[in-house]
Order: C-alpha cells, then structure tokens, then sequence
C-alpha cells in the first residue's frame, strides 16, 4: 500500500485528525435528532440510556474501528480483506453504503443552501403568505397551513401529492444542489490534504454559533419553559423498550460508524499513535456536543412555544373585545381570566357562541419536531418572531451547513480510500480529476432528490439506508476482529502502537457485551420495522384534512426499491465471502487433478 | 319662532336617528384600535375626532362621486361604543333622507383608505371597515431575485477557488517533472532491485522483516 513509490498522505498534526473524526462524527442529527429523542422521552431521563449506549456500544466500536485502521493503514476495503479475503465485502458494503448516504446528505444540505441564500431579505421570505391572483386574499394552501409550511412544501420542494407522481426537475434545487457538491468538492479535492485545512473552520463554526445562539436565547422570554421541558426528568419512560432501541440506535448513528470513513481517517494516522485516547475524546465530545446542542434548540422551542401561546391568547382577547365593544387594551394578558369569568356570569350565550380557543402553553411545547421539520419548519418560525431575524437565519443555516459538510467528508473519504488502496484508479489520472469524477456521479444520482417526488424518496433512502446496513456491516465488524482475527492478535497490536494493553473494560465490550448489543438492536429494529406496514406522509393540497398529513402506503414498486436498498450493500459481505471460497474450491480440484510436486501451495498467486 | 326651529331640530336628529341604526343596509361598522396602534402616545377619543372622522368621510365621497359636495352633515354616526366602534350612513347632499347606496361609499372608502388611515395615525388593521377588506399591498417582486445574487457570489467564489486549486496542482507536477530526469536512474535501479528479489524469494512470506502487511493463512 505505500508500495510503488510514493507516500501514504498523512495528516499535518494530530488536531486536525481528531477535529476531522469529531467533525465527522457531529453531524446535523446531533442538533436536530438528539433534542428531539430527549424531549419526547421524558428529558433527562433519556441520558440514562444514552450514556448506557455510549459505553456499551458506542466507545468499544468507535476505538475498535480506529484501531485497525491505523494498525492496517488502509480503508475499508484493504483492512477487511488483509483481516481475512473472505470478509472483503465488508469493505465492499461500506463502501457502498457512504456512497449512498453521501447522496441524500448532501441533497439536505443543499435546501440548507436554498434557505441561506434567501436569508439575505427582508422580510424573510417565509414570513407571509403570496397574495392570490386578484389580490384580495392570501394562496389557499398558505393560508390553510402556514407561511413556514408553504415556503417549505411550494416553494423549495414543490413537492407532488404522492411518491408516484414525479414531476420535472426543479432547477433552482439543482443549482443548489450543484452549489453544495461544488464545495465539497472544493474541500475534498485532494483528499486528506485540503479536508485537513477546510475541517479547522467547518469542525469549529458550529460550536461558535451554538454558544451564540445559546447566549441569545437564554435571554429570551419562554426560554426558561423549554428548557424545563426538555430536561424534566419523566421516568416512566425508561419502562419503554422502545427508548432503549432508539437511544442505542441514537449512539450508533450519531459516531458515524461502518461507514468506513473512520477507518480511512485513522489509517491516514502514524502507527504509534495513541488511538484509545482518540476514541475516548471523540466518543465524548461527540455526546456532550449533542447535550450542548439541545440547549439553545430548547430555548428557542421554549420562545415559540411561547410566542404561539401569546397569539393564542391575544386572538381571544381580540375576540372578546371586539364582541362586547369593550375599550381597547382594556383586557391584557394579565387580566383575560378575570374579564372572562365577569364576562360568563354576566352574558355566557354570546362568550360561548365566539368559540374561544383553549390556549395550553403545554400543547405549543408538545409540538416537537425532528429532521428537515426542525429546521425547516419550527426553527424557522422561531427565527422570524426574533428581532434580527436575518442574521439568526444567516447564522443557523451556516451552522448546519458546516455541521453537515464535514459529514460529507467522512462519507466520501469512505468512498475514496478504499478505491485509491485497490488500485482501482489508473495513476495516469490525477486525484483532483478522480475526486471531481466521484462529485460528480454522486450530483447526477442525486438528481432525483430535485424531483418533485425528491423529499419522499429522501426519506427512502433516510431510512432504509442509512439504518440497517449499517447495524449488519457494524455487527459483522466486530465479529471478526473478536473472533477471525483474533482478540489476542488484536491487544498485541494495539500493545505494539500505544504501549498498553487493552484494559478489561475493552476486552469485556469487544469479546461479549457490544456484540450481544448490536444483535439485540439490529433483532429489535428487524421487528418494529417489519410490523408496520410502510406508509409515509404526503403533502397534498386537496386532501380533505389539508394541513394534516396524507398518510399513505408504498406502491410496490417503491417497496421493492426500498428492500434493494436495505439488502444492496450487504449482500456483497456473502458474495465475496462465496466468491472466495468457490476461487478456494477451484484450486482445490484442480490441485487434485493435476498434482505437481514442485508447486508450492502458498505461491501459487491469489493470497 | 324658537317652537320651529327647536320643532325642526328634533325631526332632523329623528329622521337621523331612523336613518343610522345598527346593521342598516347602507351603512358600515367602523372599528378603531387607537391603544393597540399608538401605545403611550394614543389620543382620546371625543367628539372632536369624530368630528374629524366625518369630514374625512365628507372628503372621501367628494373624492369618488364628483360634482356633489359632501358635508359633515351628510355622515351620520350612531351607536358609539367604549371599544370605540361605531355605525355611519351618508346621506345624499341633494335629498338628506335618501342614502347613499353601499357600493358607493365601499369604492369610496377603498379609494381613500391611505388618506383616511393616516388622518388618524392608524393602519389597514388598526382603523377597521367591517365588510370592506383592505385591498393587500402588491408584494415587492425585485427583477433579479436576491437569492440568485448570493448564489451567484458563492458560486463564483467556489468555482474560482476550484480553479486556483487545479492550477496550482498542475504546477506543482510542472516543477516535479522538471526534477524527475535526476531521480530517474536511481528510481530505475531501484526498481530492478525489487523485481530480482521478488523473484528469488518466493515463499513463505518472512513476517519478522515487516510489519505493514499484514498476510492471513489462507
């Protein structure tokens, strides 16, 4: 692998390895999934599980990962098959499943794009409805829903009714989409070398804008109740299976792992190198970034919240006011129960036909959303209520961006070293050329995330992608490094590179625990997703419940692609593994056959 | 004398009276929210804004229906409330028992909404025609769409940065193949090297030389 000549590149100081490894690792589910998980089940509590999780299972996979990758110096594909050529397709398989992730990842972050570009107006263009034809009145579909919603589902999707209907390409999303692979490709054209440079600003920007964000809005009014909210301990939940799976999957998720990319980075690594202490520090800084991320995203759930009670509220004073021609202002917020009780006693037939609505603050709180909705839809409601809105829009969708570009670089870099090691690549083509080849395949697949349809089959790939694969790729890893390759073999080398022995915490969670684990997660995942019929939510104007969802089934053609996609990248970890053997089989026979004396069994070429 | 003219003034308030009643058919509810829009700096209510609300009423039917001249007298106002909200109807400046028919003073008050507005510091939402819709602001529709610029900046800058990143790496294998013809021969012999001894020493690979790479018993 440093064979012909020239040198294995190699990282300029070890501060941007582990910022690359925690950039990769600290992705957008870290902002938008995360605060999520904790708020619907029972806020605190949810630590528990979660920190279970990362001991368990996170920490032992992310070291173990780390470990071979600088110990074999070689990306997915070389380590797995220098461990053993049966288990090539390992690499294979995630290999293929960066490639795929790499594709809708960076769709999210081109509306990421979408949105930055148009948070340079004022007002917000998300603020207030378009007027319809004649002027009178506002577009039926915004009013229905909300001007958030509209902006969202009309302008930046344009999304179609269901998944079957396609509609043309929209071609400002494929000038954003085009934006967002030029600059990666920008960061990623020669590999280690500029990621190195680009990851000093992406892996810290976001930590800048989260602590201005945080400082912003603990100051504003309501934040306090989302912060409550969020972190009120309820322990009930922890008697859900259901928050153990998730928090687990959570873990697994958010560190980035089978993807490949964390091999590729540590085998960029000198061999002694203390890579336990590398995983300890990405592993936790990955977790408490999630914790410091839900803090702000919190408190400003809390001010809309807020903010949405308050309307609530001033639209039955308005009401009242309006209907017993009571002086203006004379009813605030302060004083609405007690006017509403003199108002029942004296006249409840007219309080009762106004059809007042019931404002509960908690009902606004309970509103959560997770994904693009968090980002899309709630934040940016939140942003428009703030004074200043277009620089707190400038600066989030800038956060996100960079939060999700130095992804993008472990998925490509789990892409573009496993080809580089297998020599795939002719040497007369030079690396910018062979990483601008990969930008832009990966931008003409990724065509069909611009489609009308594109949000739907996002979601596809969201789920049936990056899910599964990665629990069967994750649990067949360290399966053979405890087992084929050998956990003794495996101390001695970590031994050989930091100068310590795996202490009995390691040996516990590689041999038994996070195997059992990950079995345990990828079962209990099989089987909640088997039991529901696959159905998605449709956005669809002239549904009779409109802004509710449409919720409908797959066509079986979609199903059948969703099972292709879940069953595509693993299926090369028994292909190869077969292909091997009959290559086994063949010498086999015909050594037997045709016996020669003078052949010696371990030359005879493929090892 | 003074019999008639007090006989007069009754049958005038009277007849008035019976003109404007709440929900009469030619009339309009207006609404006026002065706290809301003005905070501190909000006005009293008293009969000398009315009085100003009727002649800008006066002014705004002179406007739409030229030739006849309006006057504070043709507004009639009734059912005042605390809110403050009250009921008009205007009469005919040429027969004061006849009203003026809804569409017109509908086209009237659309016409001179702004004017009207702004004779008492309010807005569309703030000074309320009950049944006449304020007609919405025309929305600002720029030639280029700013999100195009932005696009455009970064996109120039992206696109500018690639190619100083692809030229610089053409020189840089520029200055290498310049240097090349001296490594050359060392490479060549080198290389020789290399092929002879994978020659001689096939196999079983010899672990103790090397530790990159890794080879597993088959």
């Amino acid at each position: 692998v440093g064979g012909k000549g020239t040198e294995r590149p190699k990282w300029d100081n070890k501060v941007q390895y582990l910022l690359t490894c925690i950039g990769f690792a600290v992705g957008l589910g870290n902002v938008w999934r995360f605060p999520y998980l904790c708020q619907i089940y029972g806020g605190g509590a949810f630590l528990i599980p979660y920190v279970i999780a990362l001991v368990f299972e996170g920490l032992p996979l992310l070291y173990m990962e780390l470990a071979i990758g600088q110990r074999l110096r070689m990306g997915s594909v070389g380590v797995w098959n220098s461990i053993s050529p049966y288990l090539g397709g390992l690499g294979v398989a995630s290999m293929m499943v960066s490639f795929l992730v790499g594709l809708f990842y960076n769709m999210i972050l081109a509306w990421v794009l979408w949105y930055f570009f148009h948070s340079f107006q004022s007002p917000l263009p998300w603020r207030d409805c378009p007027l319809n034809l004649n002027h009178t009145g506002y577009l039926t579909e915004c009013e229905k829903s909300s001007p958030v919603n509209y902006f969202w589902y009309r302008k930046t999707l344009n999304i179609t009714p269901d998944i079957e209907t396609s509609g043309p390409l929209q071609w400002w999303l494929v000038l954003c989409l085009a934006t967002a692979w030029c600059l990666v490709y920008i960061c990623f054209i020669r590999g280690i070398e500029t990621i190195g440079k680009a990851i000093y600003i992406t892996a810290t920007f976001p930590y800048l804008v989260l602590t201005i964000f945080l400082v912003r809005a603990l100051t504003l009014s309501g934040a306090t109740d989302g912060l409550v909210y969020l972190f009120t301990p309820n322990w009930e939940t922890l008697k859900n299976p259901k928050v153990w799976l998730d928090a687990a999957t959570q873990i697994f998720f958010s560190l980035s792992l089978a993807f490949g990319g964390l091999i590729a980075f540590s085998s960029y690594n000198p061999q002694k190198n203390n890579c336990e202490r590398d995983a300890l520090i990405v592993g936790c800084v990955n977790s408490l970034t999630s914790i410091y991320a839900s803090i702000p995203i919190f408190a400003i759930l809390g001010f809309k919240a807020n903010e949405n009670y308050n309307d609530c509220r001033n639209w039955n004073i308005l009401k009242l006011t309006n209907a017993f021609n009571i002086g203006d202002e004379n009813i605030t917020l302060e004083n609405y129960d007690d006017w509403l009780n003199h108002l029942n006693t004296t006249d409840p037939s007219e309080v009762e036909s106004l059809s007042l609505k019931t404002c509960n603050l908690q009902t606004f709180l309970d509103q959560s959303a997770s994904g693009t909705g968090l980002a899309f839809i709630v934040f940016t409601e939140a942003v428009i209520r703030m004074p200043g809105s277009q620089v707190w829009a400038v600066l989030f969708f800038v956060m996100l961006f960079s939060l999700g570009l130095s992804s993008m670089f472990g998925n490509l870099e789990g892409v573009l070293t496993p080809l580089l090691d297998l020599h795939m690549v002719p040497p007369w083509i030079p690396k910018e050329i062979f990483t601008g080849l990969i930008c832009l395949t990966s931008f003409t697949v990724a065509l069909i995330f611009t489609l009308g349809s594109g949000n739907y089959w996002l979601e596809i790939f969201n789920s049936y992608v990056g899910s599964m694969p990665l629990l069967i790729i994750a649990f067949f890893e360290i399966i053979s490094v405890a087992y084929i390759y050998g956990i003794n073999r495996f101390n001695d080398d970590i031994e050989w590179m930091t100068g310590r022995r795996p202490n009995i915490y390691w040996q516990a969670t590689w041999r038994f625990i996070s195997p059992f684990m990950l079995l345990v997660v990828f079962v209990a995942y099989v089987v909640i997703e088997a039991e529901k019929r696959p159905t998605y939510n449709a956005w669809n104007p002239d549904y009779v419940n409109f802004p509710l969802a449409d919720v409908l089934h797959y066509p079986e053609w979609v199903f059948a692609i969703c099972v292709l996609l879940s069953v595509l990248p693993v299926v090369s970890i028994p292909l190869v593994a077969l292909y091997r053997f009959i290559g086994l089989l063949k010498k086999y026979i015909m050594n037997r056959h045709n016996p020669n004396p003078y052949a010696n069994e371990f030359c005879n070429g493929d090892l | 004398m003074f019999e008639k003219i007090f006989f007069l003034l009754c049958l005038s308030t009277a007849l008035a009276e019976q003109l404007c009643r709440p929900e009469a058919s030619d009339g309009y509810r207006v609404r006026l929210s002065i706290k809301t829009a003005l905070g501190d700096e909000a006005y009293v209510w008293n009969d000398n804004e009315m009085f100003l609300f009727r002649a800008t009423l006066a002014f705004a039917m002179r406007n739409q229906i030229s030739g006849q001249e309006f006057e504070v007298s043709n507004i009639i106002v009734c059912d005042e409330t605390p809110r403050v909200s009250f009921w008009f109807v205007v009469t005919s400046p040429q027969n004061t028992s006849q009203l003026v028919d809804k569409e017109s003073v509908e086209e009237a008050v659309r016409k001179s909404r702004n004017r009207i507005n702004s004779a008492f510091l309010l807005t569309d939402k703030t000074l309320e025609f009950i049944g006449i819709p304020p007609t919405l602001a025309a929305p600002v529709n720029p030639d280029t769409p700013p999100w195009l610029i932005v696009f455009g900046l970064v996109m120039g800058a992206v696109g500018a940065g690639i190619i100083v990143l692809l030229a610089s790496s053409v020189v840089q294998k520029k200055r290498k193949n310049d240097e090349k013809p001296d490594d050359e021969e060392i490479d060549e012999e080198t290389r020789v090297k290399t092929v002879e001894n994978s020659a001689a020493s096939e196999g079983i690979y010899n672990r103790s030389f090397s530790d990159d790479e890794r080879f597993t018993h088959m």
